[in-house]
């Protein structure tokens, strides 16, 4: 019983719940902001926007490294096919953790807007300004999101009838502060 | 008639060349370029107008003697992006219905050695004219003059983003201007 409850480890925790709030910041700006009439503030959130996801795909490289190098604790017992829909649902938010931020900085490039992270550290251009190909990266990257949005909901209902109705350690073990 | 013609070209010919220096009159507006580069939360946007006119006569054996003249139709602006083409044409920006044009009027031209000069003037842009102080270089290239330069205009000075726009927080107050000249002589011209 004793390995069911070992928790994930403090930087995979730290890692988890940063990315977790700058997805949960992200998100909703990139939407409000894409609609504004051209503004200083639309500038503004753009930029911080931008910030966000970069600091994402920052993050994103050790804390892929550190799970490749890392066994996570045992999965609790569920159904098999729970358990698989739980290991598919984690990986492909680790793909689209760092193809959005991706996709967001090519699609950056693409529209002649270089990203200066944090004004100040400019981010090189991997593709060069085009109109066609800004307008299709931006398409690209506002699927991504809405499939980024449905995983991050089914990892969260996930996450929530582990604690509600299987009343196991699922979620306990990846909060901060926990015992 | 036909050989008066000819006559009246030749000797055109022959005054240009008894002047022995070239000067530089004809600007290729196809090889000219207009361009300048703003900063947007430390971006770097660039863009250009794609629509001026301008009158150079500068002789290479006089340059302060130069004079020039440049007039930019501020409606052909390619500011990065379809978005800010619409919005700088409005009222806070350039106000282009008001004010079509800008104007840049030289008063003189100091050579600073070397292939190195200095254009000294008065810009006005939206009814607000000020001092400008513009470094080139000037080279010939075959038969034309090849002029380069540049300068950082202050686009406060001539209200250029008005309103929430004065915000230089989110458009750095300095916009990089750069042209390039090409102009050919002038004796080319009589042709």
């Amino acid at each position: 019983m004793s390995s069911y409850t070992q928790r994930y480890s403090g930087p995979a925790i730290a890692a988890h719940w940063l990315i977790a709030l700058l997805i949960l910041a992200a998100f909703p700006l990139g939407l409000y902001m894409s609609d504004l009439p051209l503004s200083p503030n639309k500038l503004k959130l753009y930029s911080y926007h931008k910030w966000i996801g970069m600091t994402v795909l920052l993050l994103f490289v050790p804390r892929l490294l550190w799970r490749l190098t890392h066994t996570p604790p045992k999965a609790l017992p569920m159904p098999a096919w729970q358990h698989k829909i739980a290991e598919g649902t984690h990986h492909l938010l680790y793909l689209l953790m760092f193809l959005v931020p991706l996709s967001g900085w090519l699609m950056s490039s693409a529209k002649g807007f270089q990203v200066v992270y944090f004004g100040v550290l400019p981010i090189p251009d991997l593709i060069g300004k085009s109109e066609e190909l800004g307008e299709l990266l931006k398409e690209v990257h506002e699927a991504l999101n809405w499939g980024l949005f449905g995983l991050v909901g089914l990892h969260v209902a996930g996450a929530l009838k582990h604690h509600i109705i299987d009343r196991d350690s699922t979620l306990r073990r990846m909060l901060p502060f926990g015992k | 008639m036909k050989i008066r013609h000819i006559a009246l070209s030749a000797a055109a010919l022959l005054l240009a060349g008894a002047a022995q220096a070239v000067e530089f009159k004809q600007v290729d507006t196809t090889k000219s370029s207009l361009a300048f580069s703003s900063k947007q939360m430390g971006v770097p946007v660039p863009g250009s107008f794609k629509k001026f006119t301008t009158q150079i006569a500068f002789d290479p054996a006089k340059p302060t003697a130069a004079s020039t003249t440049l007039e930019i139709d501020l409606a052909s602006i390619d500011a990065g992006s379809k978005d800010a083409n619409d919005e700088v044409v409005g009222k806070q920006w350039f106000n282009v219905k008001a004010f079509p044009t800008a104007k840049f009027v030289s008063s003189g031209v100091k050579a600073l050695g070397g292939n190195r000069y200095e254009a000294l003037g008065k810009m006005t842009i939206k009814g607000q004219t000020r001092d400008i102080v513009a470094p080139f270089t000037f080279k010939q290239d075959g038969a034309n003059g090849v002029f380069d330069g540049g300068f950082v205009l202050k686009r406060m000075d001539f209200n250029i983003g008005e309103g929430p726009w004065a915000d230089v927080s989110a458009v750095a107050n300095e916009i990089e201007i750069k042209f390039h000249v090409v102009a050919a002589p002038a004796a080319a011209a009589k042709k």
